[in-house]
């Protein structure tokens, strides 16, 4: 079928991506769809209470299951036994303290999965419990436990400030000032491939199939903890059933390598179960955040005052650097001279804190973008308009203290907003709401910075080959989770070394294979990776085209133009199949391999290195405007979004049909997030522990979506494009909350998600709901 | 036990035990992993095949309950060359497919829709799609995916 193959690739058009035709017959191989020959299954113990110190585990009676071939605890580790992607704070197998109910304490090698679920159970252990914090104000009380002693912060993992202008001083000088505090949920990931990988070791090498955002990352990570050296372990990532963050750092890896090594020769197994992925995979950070904004009487803002505390479970993951992006983004897309932005991320007992799609953004933005509605409703002005006033252009510092240095779209955006038909008439429609209904329309913004910041080099290394065929292969290792970067490149390279699909391959992240890429995160994969595949295509061209010129006895290269298959001299019209070509040619000549580093910021917005550490400031940012038309049925306290609109820059578009995708999948989740998803733990322990309890939106509950872009040049992105992969998410939540309070008089949730029930409950008591009576103004 | 059932229209013997899972059945013992498990309980739609032309879960069935039955997954739906049939089609073409996890559920979802209305509209396909999670594509383009291949059936498209 010619579905794909015969077009040819081209930057800016809608193209299908052409994994797409292997996923919808079912022929792409997952990490999930490995099952080697003779394989056997690894599964783990959990430990099942919040925070303890280990005694013993016992396993006897588990070993005499039939079917069982090794059961190891940490005494059978011989790595450093630590894993995380900052500080190595977690262990692959318990060896002295449990600090949340996932913690995995034993690793059993069955040859069915029924003998492993047997034996699992029959794994006990003895421990003695210690007091737990289930909470960031409990982790700070006199005489809590400490969940890593050695840390020198104590139970904050890290805390920080950022302070611009007069900082809080700034206030007195302000007419106007509202308050608001709210209580974020965390939000579990909730992809559709759980955590799963295969790993086999033979003849002393290891190598894992594993469904991944971080493939090389994982190697080093992995061999350190469970004692082998990086060069014998091999990772492969195929296209990942789903990732959003949740796959930035270890899950089965370690585990699987140790198996493998136990059980060498034979290919081992795990797929963790919906409920173990819950239990044991990093959550979106369940956030407290207090803000006060303050503005002068003609809506300019003047001062922000923002406190936000992160639970980050107990373990670092990525909390810290969570925080540090939430810090930074903490004041939106606004010109706020003066600010005070501190944070904290603290440990507790809960599950575990760490990467997804947002990063700490959507929290802090869903504060900061109800800061500005009451701030509108206070000064009487629209919400739009006092946005507009006070939106960021090119060469304006946001509050954190970061000079704006690329492409600012978000004016564009807002205006674009303007002229939308669901703005201009949003009056109207809510005038039309049926009986026992309210309608309300609400909007938010967001900026969201990609990569890793200064401290990290944000590199990748892209390799390209002409194959003896003819062919182009594109090495990438940055993995294609589901958003498409493994299109966006071969558009590039197709566009230009002008081949249809035909000719053109991708190699898939492979440790083996590709060369570092860093993740797939940060908003980062398409941007870097395209960047240094551009560089490695003009090296080809150049280099094919100057070899053709040799080999023809001609000119020079630029004689040459490509065209599908062959390179076409233009002087004579004569062409030259790029598989004679590649036969002239030998091995290393066929390849070119270039590095692109992300621009870093030299700026210092602190002075505090843990901070800069922390990925702090950032130079490339996009933006996005989002409008939400919602409905509430007064009787039930149901919310229905009934349409959504956003108008986003993150540069040119590369692909129309992705963008569209990111756009509308990470609205989903952010309406989600909004208003069903809803994490709820008891001491440690789960009660929403899998998808019929714990909600995800369905197709009955997401409406349509219009999505537009301002297709602004980003000078240096490839092709002109930034990230989009992120701040989709970022003010879905705000828009949501901005049109509820537009519906029902000014009521606000500070508990979220805004179930019916916590609708209901401000629907009885207007304006001021439970625990919303810091939501308010002022002065 | 001995169990003798249809897969994507050939026949076909084996033995196996008679709880066996039928999702553990045809991806671990007979390497069609096209049906995806996200699960295992009966709430993501990921693992849906259609028995005897109706859908189902194939994490919720065991192998005793298949016996005698047309049992079709994700992996029969293409014609005899591997043309892809018009639902696969309309998934590509109109960018309903990200990650791909949730895919062949999908497909299989829109394709039985299809069979019983030719002509679904928005509710309509909204609800055949509401046993089916999709956690990449906020279902907008699944919903595109179905319209395109339901005019593409009823030759309103070439
Ligand atoms: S795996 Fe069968 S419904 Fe989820
Ligand atoms: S495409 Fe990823 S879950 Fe649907």
């Amino acid at each position: 079928m010619n579905l794909i193959s015969k077009t040819s690739p081209s930057v800016g058009a809608s193209q299908a991506r052409p994994d797409a035709l292997n996923k919808v017959m079912g022929h792409e191989k997952f990490a999930a769809d490995y099952y080697g020959p003779r394989h056997l299954w690894a599964g783990v113990r959990r430990a099942g209470i919040p925070h303890g110190r280990l005694i013993s585990v016992s396993t006897e009676a588990a070993k005499q299951v039939p079917g069982v071939k090794k059961i190891l605890t940490h005494k059978d580790v011989n790595g450093s036994n630590r894993q995380g992607v900052i500080q190595k704070d977690q262990p692959v197998l318990v060896d002295d303290r449990i600090r949340h109910c996932g913690d995995a304490l034993a690793l059993v090698i069955a040859e069915t999965s029924q003998a492993l679920e047997t034996a699992l159970a029959l794994i006990s252990f003895e421990y003695e419990a210690l007091p737990g914090i289930f909470t960031t104000a409990e982790a700070f009380q006199y005489g809590a436990p400490l969940i890593h002693p050695t840390h020198p912060g104590g139970n904050c993992l890290l805390s920080g400030q950022l302070v611009s202008g007069k900082g809080l001083e700034a206030f007195e000088a302000c007419d106007a000032i509202v308050e608001l505090t709210i209580d974020l949920p965390r939000q579990e990931h909730a992809y559709l491939e759980t955590e799963c990988g295969e790993a086999v070791y033979e003849k002393g090498e290891l190598s894992i199939v594993v469904s991944t955002q971080t493939p090389f990352r994982d190697r080093a990570e992995t061999a350190q903890a469970i004692g082998i050296s990086p060069e014998k372990l091999r990772i492969i990532a195929p296209y990942c059933g789903g990732g959003f963050g949740g796959k930035d750092g270890i899950t089965v890896q370690s585990l699987l390598g140790l198996a493998a090594m136990a059980c060498p020769d034979v290919p081992i197994k795990m797929m963790w179960s919906r409920e173990e992925s819950f239990l044991a995979g990093p959550k979106r950070h369940a956030a407290s955040l207090h803000y006060r904004l303050g503005a002068k009487q003609n809506g300019v803002f003047h001062a922000l005052e923002v406190r936000a505390d992160f639970d980050t479970g107990p373990y670092d993951h990525l909390g810290g650097a969570v925080l540090g992006l939430a810090l930074e983004h903490a004041g939106g897309p606004y010109r706020i001279p003066h600010a005070a932005i501190q944070g904290k991320a603290v440990y507790t007992n809960n599950t575990i804190g760490g990467a997804f799609r947002g990063f700490g953004v959507p929290q802090v933005a869903a504060a900061m973008e109800q800061a500005v509605d009451l701030m509108a409703e206070k000064l009487s002005l629209s919400p739009l308009d006092i946005r507009m006033k006070n939106a960021v252009q090119k060469g304006d510092k946001i509050p954190s203290g970061t000079t704006l240095k690329t492409s600012t779209g978000i004016r564009e955006c807002l205006a674009r907003l303007k002229a939308h038909p669901l703005y201009r008439e949003a009056d109207a429609w809510k005038k039309k709401a049926p009986a026992h209904m309210l309608r309300g329309s609400g909007m938010a913004c967001a900026l969201h910075g990609m990569g890793y910041g200064p401290f990290v080099p944000d590199t990748a290394i892209a390799k390209l080959e002409l194959t003896k065929q003819g062919r182009f292969k594109i090495y990438f290792g940055v993995v294609d989770m589901g958003q498409g970067n493994g299109v966006t490149f071969l558009q590039m390279a197709g566009d230009l070394l002008n081949q249809n699909y035909e000719n053109l391959e991708l190699v898939l992240p492979d440790t083996g294979l590709t060369l570092p890429c860093g993740s797939a995160s940060a908003s980062r994969s398409t941007y870097t990776f395209g960047n240094a595949l551009i560089q490695a295509v003009e090296t080809m061209k150049t280099r094919l085209t100057q070899r053709a010129a040799d080999s023809l006895m001609v000119g020079d290269g630029d004689e040459f133009c490509f065209i599908p298959g062959h390179l076409r001299h233009l002087p004579t019209g004569r062409e030259f199949p790029l598989a004679q070509l590649a036969a002239l040619l030998g091995p290393e000549e066929r390849i070119t391999i270039s590095r692109y580093r992300a621009l870093a910021s030299k700026e210092t917005v602190t002075q505090d290195t843990a901070l800069q550490m922390h990925g702090i400031p950032h130079t490339v940012f996009s933006y996005t405007a989002h409008l939400a038309h919602v409905e509430i049925d007064t009787l039930t306290g149901g919310i229905t979004v009934c349409n959504y609109t956003a108008v986003t820059d993150c540069g040119r578009l590369i692909n129309p049909d992705l963008y569209q995708q990111q756009m509308q999948g990470g609205i989903a989740q952010g309406l989600g997030y909004a208003l069903y998803e809803d994490f709820i733990t008891d001491k440690g322990r789960l009660l929403t522990a899998n998808l019929s309890t714990y909600i995800i939106p369905g197709a009955l509950d997401i409406p349509p979506m219009a999505l537009s872009s301002v297709d602004l040049q980003e000078n240096t992105g490839p092709f002109g494009m930034k990230g989009v992969g992120e701040i989709c998410i970022d003010p879905v939540l705000p828009a949501v909350a901005n049109a509820v309070a537009d519906a029902c008089g000014g009521g606000r949730c500070r508990q979220w998600p805004l179930t019916c029930e916590r609708m209901l409950e401000i629907l009885t008591i207007p304006v001021c709901p439970p625990g919303a009576d810091m939501n308010r103004s002022l002065i | 036990m001995k169990l003798s059932f249809t897969l994507n229209h050939n026949a076909l013997t084996l033995e196996t035990e008679p709880d066996r899972r039928v999702i553990d059945l045809l991806r671990e013992d007979l390497g069609l992993t096209g049906t995806k498990e996200a699960c295992g309980e009966g709430e993501c739609g990921a693992c849906t095949i259609r028995v005897n032309k109706e859908l189902r879960l194939a994490c919720l069935m065991i192998a005793a309950q298949i016996e005698g039955c047309s049992i079709e997954t994700i992996e029969g739906l293409a014609g005899p060359d591997q043309a892809l049939h018009p639902v696969q089609e309309a998934f590509v073409q109109a960018g309903a497919v990200q990650c791909g996890f949730c895919t062949p559920g999908m497909v299989m979802a829109v394709t039985d829709l299809l069979e019983a209305i030719p002509d679904p509209d928005e509710t309509q396909i909204r609800k055949a799609l509401s046993g089916n999670l999709c956690r990449c594509t906020g279902y907008q383009k699944i919903m595109d995916a179905a319209q395109l291949a339901a005019k593409k059936e009823n030759k309103c498209l070439p």
